[in-house]
């Protein structure tokens, strides 16, 4: 996770934001899956090794398997209450939540959706004021010296350390939340708006300046315009963080809604059925991985064939 | 934004903080505001002074060991991946998109896991949340300053028939340098929010996390703001490490940027 | 001609029908074909063409930068690759390619610290070559603390700085104004006398050409050949004052025609035509 993170690294060696082409998707995803395979095996091997008795007896695609296998260790980590085996937590997924009752996977869609609403408004607030003060600061000398300090400092601080209070303090159930995602959004698409609003070359500044443009007019034809893809790879740090903010506001908050309680929730029962925490948790990953995903999408349907692509 | 000299550049914004913090005070005081949520500076201070011995102390120790432990394990492994996949374009290729995607992935959640791992009373749970949420962007980090090298600069090392540990020692880390501490800073803040967080889902009831939401829940608004002035602190405290250790480390980015 | 450097072949360069062809996926360009050159030891040759007709590719085929398709090179009598290992070459690219995090001094050292020199004799030499690029008083300056001119002669003095056999300079100063370009020159011809470094220069410029060489190998394009050296008569030491000669003026004649005439004599050929287009199609 990245709370705000390049942040600090704003304006300093990060990669030059760039439109991405689609060479290295592939790679990406082959990569991607090659991981989630080591980490199962690692997982599996860790039980297989030091977890619980394997007792594995049903009907797999018509075959009958039944297997058992006795450990050599036992480790507190690799037993069955600290690590269930994968397959119990995808089959979490679509058995009950309780008894008679909907398949944890339909309720974690809801509960999902939620903390998705959450993220998003915090997202729209966010970048809407990030942006906001990227074209205020690019405008005032005197607005950016006084406040872009501010800007910084506030993400050194762990700003989630003041959410319970904030929860409180405006006592609106998911729009707290969302303001403390809000916080968490606004820093990057700030940073960005301020480099990519500047991003453009020295030369077409003064070629508009011939033409005797106006502010706006720059703002709106060479600004703006340079901007979108510093801007899109703020919005993908913003939107894993707004997901982040949404997740840990919603601790405190209580709210019955939402990941984060459902993780409150299962991690209190957690005795009697810890592949429900486990469900839960990849449903946390899942949302930040499709809001950073959808912001993909969003950047390649609207910059593909108007900005210079970089393979890479 | 002005990095020249940050004491320079950040001294107008903490005085801004003074006379808001003033302001505040003295409103509070004169139209006698009953500021339940957000008490007035003093309130807090005398509150930090009175709890120090007793909780916050040992709290902030607590806290801060947790994260400086996790940073230290996650950025040594971070940077000793980086350095040992960095030379296989395979490797790097595969590792870099993995190490951003992590970003999109809430590692925080993973906490009531630790937890239930180790016992909220131990700190390891939260070194481990650190040190996973550090790893990714140093080891990023890593692999792209010690292969974003100039093309002509390996040319020229290989003109000087350099040999593979002589262009990485000369070339390659020196140009990782201003990309690790990149990282470094990204890391600090990380991890300060990854233990301070983290005890949210548990920990001892004199950490911070735990502090500040068990006060918030008993209603003790000053007490849970001493604690938090803590965390801000802790936090600030890392982050201008970073910058100091860079300063002492790389004295030319600096300069260099600020010539810019 | 100055010193043999004591080997027993007194070229420096020796190419004999060298080739280089790119594959770039379906199709194969012919960068360079059939290059015979010889440079003795001691020689100033400048490779001058239009775009594309490989003269970088010949300068990083004799500094084993390259590998070349086909043909033969030796360097100083030997395959490029050892000649690299022996430490013969000198680069100085058209960017100054200077290390940030060394000052002017430390840069200049660099190559010295690679190949192991002595800690005193780093510091000696560097300090001579600072004298010799003009730049005292800048020894603990950061790259970016230079003008343009000045990072290009900062690795000038770092290619010179292990007294390389042969100097390998492609497009140095490129990048610089005319002016400072012309007083680049004449400080590439001072170094040149004082140290005897045989020079392989690529090149856009006609005039520079003219001005530094011994020799100007012309060459044309697609694929890229040799199609006429022409010698530079011109007395020597040159100075500002060569650029005014009757001489200079028609060797930069002559050398322009040569650029020009293949141009004109190969445009309406069938076969090179096809090429042309073929090349196009693929870059």
């Amino acid at each position: 996770m990245t709370v705000a993170s390049p942040i600090i690294g704003a304006g300093r060696p990060v990669a030059a934001p760039t439109i991405r082409g689609t060479v290295s998707r592939r790679r990406r995803a082959a990569g991607a899956v090659v991981l989630l395979g080591l980490v199962v095996l690692v997982w599996e091997g860790a039980k297989w090794l030091g977890g619980d008795p394997w007792r594995i007896h049903g009907t797999v695609l018509g075959i009958r398997v039944d297997y058992e296998h006795f450990p050599a260790f036992n480790w507190r980590i690799a037993d069955d209450l600290s690590l269930p085996h994968v397959w119990d937590v995808i089959r979490a997924f679509v058995d009950p939540a309780q008894r008679n009752g909907p398949p944890l996977g339909l309720i974690l869609a809801g509960q999902a959706l939620f903390t998705f609403r959450e993220a998003l408004t915090g997202f729209a607030f966010g970048g809407l004021l990030g942006l906001g003060l990227g074209i205020l600061f690019v405008h005032s000398r005197l607005a950016e010296r006084a406040l872009v300090p501010y800007v910084v400092a506030s993400q050194t601080i762990p700003i989630l350390a003041i959410s319970p209070i904030i929860v409180v303090a405006t006592q609106a159930g998911w729009l707290s939340v969302a303001i403390i995602s809000a916080y968490l959004t606004f820093f990057p698409v700030t940073i960005g708006a301020l480099r990519g609003l500047r991003a453009a070359d020295p030369r077409a500044f003064e070629l508009l300046r011939s033409y005797a443009a106006s502010g706006r007019q720059v703002l709106r034809q060479l600004r703006l315009p340079a901007s979108v893809p510093y801007l899109f790879a703020a919005f993908r740090i913003a939107a894993a963080a707004s997901v982040i903010g949404a997740i840990i506001g919603e601790l405190p908050s209580g709210i019955s809604d939402g990941l984060g309680s459902a993780i409150l929730n299962y991690n209190q029962y957690y005795i009697l059925g810890p592949e429900k925490l486990w469900a839960t948790i990849i449903a946390c990953s899942f949302v930040g991985i499709a809001f950073v995903g959808l912001v993909r999408l969003a950047e390649s349907l609207l910059t593909r064939g108007r900005y210079r692509p970089v393979d890479r | 934004m002005t990095r020249s000299s940050p004491l320079s550049s950040w001294l107008p914004a903490l005085l801004l903080a003074v006379v808001v913090l003033a302001l505040w005070e003295g409103a509070s005081i004169v139209l006698g505001l009953q500021t339940f949520l957000l008490p007035r500076p003093s309130l807090i201070v005398g509150k930090l002074v009175e709890l120090w011995p007793s909780t916050l102390a040992r709290g902030i120790a607590f806290t801060a060991s947790e994260a400086l432990v996790g940073l230290v394990t996650g950025v040594a492994c971070g940077t000793l991946v980086g350095l040992a996949t960095a030379r296989w374009r395979t490797a790097r290729e595969t590792l870099v998109p993995i190490g951003i995607g992590a970003s999109t992935v809430p590692i925080i959640a993973f906490a009531p896991i630790t937890i239930n791992w180790f016992g909220p009373e131990s700190m390891l749970p939260r070194v481990i949340i650190v040190a996973v949420m550090v790893f990714f962007p140093t080891m990023v980090n890593t692999i792209r300053g010690l292969t974003q090298v100039e093309p002509a600069a390996l040319e020229l090392m290989s003109s000087y028939a350099a040999t593979d540990r002589q262009t990485l020692m000369k070339l390659r880390v020196p140009n990782a340098l201003p990309f690790w501490f990149t990282a470094l800073r990204i890391a600090m803040t990380l991890s300060v929010i990854g233990a301070v967080v983290g005890e949210f889902f548990g920990g001892p009831l004199y950490s911070l996390g735990i502090y500040i939401t068990n006060q918030t829940g008993v209603s003790d608004y000053a007490s849970a703001w001493a604690a938090i002035v803590l965390a801000c602190f802790l936090g600030i405290a890392f982050y201008f490490a970073a910058i100091l250790l860079e300063r002492l480390l790389v004295p030319w980015y600096a300069a260099r940027e600020a010539a810019r | 001609m100055n010193a043999a450097a004591g080997s027993a072949s007194p070229h420096v360069v020796e190419t004999h029908g060298v080739g280089k062809v790119f594959e770039t996926g379906d199709a194969a360009v012919t960068a360079l074909d059939g290059i015979d050159l010889t440079i003795r030891s001691g020689e100033f040759v400048s490779l001058i063409g239009p775009s594309g007709c490989g003269k970088s590719t010949l300068l990083r085929i004799i500094g084993d930068l390259t590998d070349p398709s086909g043909g033969e090179l030796r360097v100083n009598g030997k395959s490029a690759r050892q000649a690299r290992l022996d430490r013969d070459y000198g680069m100085v690219f058209q960017a100054p390619v200077l290390m940030d995090w060394r000052n002017v001094a430390s840069n200049i050292e660099l190559p010295l610290e690679v190949m192991g020199f002595p800690r005193e004799d780093r510091a000696r030499r560097s300090a001579a070559l600072v004298k010799l690029v003009e730049l005292e008083g800048f020894e603990g300056k950061h790259p970016w603390q230079l003008s343009g001119g000045m990072q290009q002669r900062v690795a000038i003095a770092r290619a010179l700085a292990f007294d390389p056999k042969l100097l390998l300079m492609d497009e140095p100063f490129g990048a610089l104004d005319e002016m400072t370009r012309e007083r680049m020159n004449l400080e590439v011809m001072r170094i040149w006398r004082e140290t005897g470094t045989t020079i392989v220069f690529v090149t856009h410029s006609i005039p520079e050409a003219v001005f530094l060489s011994t020799r100007v190998v012309v060459m044309s394009a697609r694929p890229g050949r040799i199609s006429r050296v022409v010698d530079v008569d011109l007395p020597q030491p040159r100075t500002v004052d060569t650029r005014e000669e009757p001489r200079y003026f028609s060797l930069v004649t002559t050398v322009r025609e040569a650029l020009r005439a293949h141009l004109v004599d190969t445009e309406p050929l069938d076969d090179l035509g096809d090429a042309r287009i073929r090349a196009e199609g693929i870059s």
